[in-house]
């Protein structure tokens, strides 16, 4: 007789542990044919609430871990994402509707670029940072610093390379992350939690929630303990105006979607300086 | 305390000469605005009407922003780094050849101590085009990939607290990076901007580079607003930086916003006492204490408080106030009627709140706007003069036990601009520093700038620098397939 299947009831991701909606919410998600593949918490309000909590703290443990020990951590994920790549590869084959060859493609790009990161960690502040000569008897030097708790909406259509690609720069400076999944392929999304949780990233480092975007982003841009917001996966442009406007109320640091942006391409620095702050230290020189 | 009498020493107002009137600059020529709406400024410590200047409606607007457009696509963007570099070389020069004539000016139309104005503000200004006049031709080491563009006409709107240097911090890495300007003076301080205007045509700087429009809020709204302009560079009010954040959502418009702050200045028990003392003092009485990132929290050690503010009292009770075109001034006029208001105000609220008020027994000029060093002790951080910037001379006392409860102290406000560190132990130094959530941190010293020196907040201080490398950078756009996040 055929053993049945373990079907698995996805939840979200935060401060390290897998909840379920406070609203006891959830929403069915289908492959790229359609068929029914399972149902997904949908986040509310209130878990975005609890996401932002879990992040400010999880700010404040990654941020002070050595950039050394970031770069040892996010190369952990990749190693960890490795070992599930059969997985990974099933289901971005399943919800993008592609062969198993290029999705093999993406998910082995997608390990590559935590990879990339990984080596950027302690190599930032050399590169970004700055030893200024003021005209005077000074000291004076500019070190990039995470800005906070950043608020990710991952791209719609590329569920996991697209989702690494905007979430592994904002961990590898140390920022914390609250991401909205995809709101129609998040299984990517929740697999890559449960890769992360077992991965040394720190409790509350990462979050990741599913549900509706259009619910769930402005109460995202819209918090004032999330220090910058990241737009990627916003492409109705009504819906990016409005999330920009609730982000200007605490100057929330805003990054917009781009039409342009090829997310296979290597990334560049910018993702890393977008949620960079420069900080600049000035000591007197005598005797 | 018996003060040494001091002879006024008053420096001359003949080397400068204030015309009745000024147009507005647009084109490379001073034109009448469309609707003949004008407005005065005044001398802030003699409430002396100095001149007439233009208020600009929609329609300069649209013509200054038009002309930097077009000098943009015809002159500047063609022209190359080496030429747009001598440009600014050329201008560095004339304002250093006119420093004395310019601190006047500024001393006249903000009310600054001459002092500042020569020692510091015009220095700065000419230092900043001699900075940036070197980086233009060599944009691809900015580290934005070896092509960055500029983003073409930056709209940049100044305050009134140092009018001459926050256009340079503006007009200097705009011009270097390639983009041309439409630059709007505060509406109290017009006048060294037009002197800027005509150095522009001494140095046969292209016509329409650099269009300046005098006029209040409605104008700077007018600016933001314009559709065509790519970037936009604010300094001032956290209240104005988050209409302009609203104004740039939906449209290709990039934004950097220098705004408030609410500085801690922490004193620990092993700070060099005399030298935190003359830092509490440049920190917050500064410019009348009309600067940002004014320490206007001096977060003291418990066990020296009573040190500290005695020694504080003593050395504020030495400060001159009076006569901005004295030399021997320290603290000089509050700029305007309406700032001046706001500071009685939010000092009357510290008296409310329960905090004790103390205020250095000075004589205040019979015109003017005046405002003597004030110190509150028994300030609670929940008391609005612990939370709200005053932008002027009043310094709120707290006092902490531990490094950790100083830290938590100083991060505890939505601002981040700029924080104070004053103890001998460096490690200590450096760990604050770290900890700190501000933009600049000053250890053993207080309120010092550079043009090479990154200026700017974390939080609701702003998003963006100014000065240095990363400075720069906010005016251009990264040689990548993506753009640099503002």
């Amino acid at each position: 007789m055929p053993r049945e299947q373990i079907r698995k009831t996805y939840k979200l991701y935060v401060g390290g542990s897998f909840p379920r909606s406070e609203s006891g919410r959830s929403y069915p998600v289908t492959d790229a044919s359609g068929r029914f593949v399972a149902n997904a918490a949908q986040a509310s309000r209130k878990d975005v609430r609890d996401a932002v909590v879990a992040a400010r703290a999880g700010f404040t443990r990654w941020s002070s871990a050595t950039a050394y020990n970031r770069g040892q951590v996010l190369y952990r994920v990749a190693e960890v994402m490795e070992g599930r790549r059969d997985q990974f590869v099933a289901e971005v084959a399943s919800g993008e509707g592609l062969a198993r060859r290029q999705a093999g493609a993406l998910v082995d790009e997608s390990i590559d670029r935590w990879v990339w990161y990984a080596g950027w960690t302690d190599k930032l502040a050399q590169v970004h940072g700055a030893a200024n000569p003021v005209a005077g008897p000074f000291f004076n030097f500019s070190v990039p610093e995470p800005t906070g708790v950043v608020g990710v909406v991952a791209p719609t259509r590329s569920s996991l390379l697209g989702l690494v690609s905007v979430l592994a720069p904002v961990l590898a400076t140390g920022c914390s992350a609250v991401v909205l999944a995809s709101e129609t392929l998040p299984v990517p999304a929740i697999t890559l939690s449960e890769v992360l949780a077992t991965s040394d990233v720190p409790a509350g480092a990462a979050n990741v929630l599913t549900g509706s975007t259009a619910e769930l982003a402005p109460w995202l841009a819209s918090h004032a303990d999330v220090n910058a917001i990241d737009l990627t996966g916003v492409e109705d442009p009504a819906l990016a105006t409005e999330l920009e406007r609730a982000a200007a109320e605490t100057l929330t640091r805003v990054r917009r979607h781009d039409p342009g942006e090829d997310l296979a391409a290597e990334p560049g620095l910018s993702r890393l300086l977008g949620v960079l702050e420069v900080k600049t230290v000035w000591h007197p020189v005598g005797t | 305390m018996a003060l040494f009498e001091y002879s006024p020493a008053p420096e001359s107002r003949s080397v400068v000469d204030i015309a009745e009137s000024y147009g507005l600059f647009i084109g490379g020529e001073f034109v009448e605005p469309t609707d003949g709406r004008r407005f005065t400024t005044i001398s802030p410590s003699s409430e002396e009407v100095l001149s007439e200047v233009a208020e600009a409606g929609q329609l300069d607007i649209d013509a200054a922003v038009q002309a930097a457009r077009s000098a943009y696509s015809r002159t500047w963007s063609r022209m190359s780094g080496r030429e747009r570099g001598k440009y600014l070389f050329r201008i560095a020069r004339i304002i250093a050849e006119r420093s004395r004539e310019l601190a006047v000016l500024e001393t006249l139309d903000n009310g600054k101590p001459i002092r500042e104005t020569r020692d510091v503000d015009i220095p700065l200004v000419a230092a900043h085009f001699f900075y940036h006049a070197g980086w233009a031709d060599k944009l691809g080491y900015v580290g934005l990939g070896p092509n960055p563009r500029p983003h073409g006409v930056a709209a940049q709107i100044i305050p009134w607290n140092f009018p001459l240097l926050m256009l340079a911090w503006k007009v200097a890495p705009a011009l270097a990076a390639g983009n041309t300007v439409v630059l709007k003076p505060a509406e109290t301080t017009p006048l060294t901007a037009l002197a800027f205007a005509e150095i522009c045509q001494q140095a046969d700087l292209p016509a329409g580079v650099v269009n300046i429009v005098t006029g209040g809020g409605e104008t700077g709204r007018l600016l933001v607003e314009s559709s065509d302009v790519d970037k936009i560079a604010f300094t001032g009010s956290t209240e104005v930086g988050r209409l302009i954040a609203r104004s740039v959502a939906g449209r290709p418009t990039r934004a950097t916003l220098e705004l408030g702050g609410k500085a801690a200045n922490i004193i620990f028990d092993d700070a060099p006492i005399d030298q935190a003392i003359e830092g509490i003092v440049r920190g917050v009485f500064f410019n009348q204490g009309h600067v940002c990132c004014a320490g206007t929290r001096l977060l003291v050690q418990e066990s020296i408080e009573a040190e500290v503010v005695d020694a504080l009292k003593r050395r504020l009770a030495t400060l001159r106030l009076g006569d901005p075109m004295d030399k021997n001034t320290d603290i000089g006029a509050i700029n305007s009627a309406v700032q001046l208001a706001r500071i009685r105000e939010m000092s009357d609220v510290g008296e409310a709140e329960g905090a004790t008020r103390w205020s250095a027994a000075c004589t205040l000029p019979d015109r003017g706007f005046w405002f003597p060093p004030t110190v509150f002790t028994d300030v609670a951080q929940t008391h609005r003069i612990a939370r709200e910037e005053i932008f002027g001379p009043v310094l709120s006392v707290l006092t902490f036990r531990t490094p950790e409860e100083a830290l938590a102290k100083a991060n505890n406000t939505p601002y981040g601009l700029s924080a104070g560190v004053w103890t001998e132990k460096g490690s200590r130094i450096l760990w604050m520093a770290q900890h700190l959530r501000a933009g600049v941190v000053w250890a053993n010293t207080f309120n010092h700038f550079d043009p090479s020196s990154p200026f700017g907040g974390y939080k609701e201080s702003g998003y963006g620098r100014e000065g240095g490398r990363h400075g720069l950078a906010a005016y251009l756009v990264a040689d990548e397939t993506t753009e640099v996040a503002r």
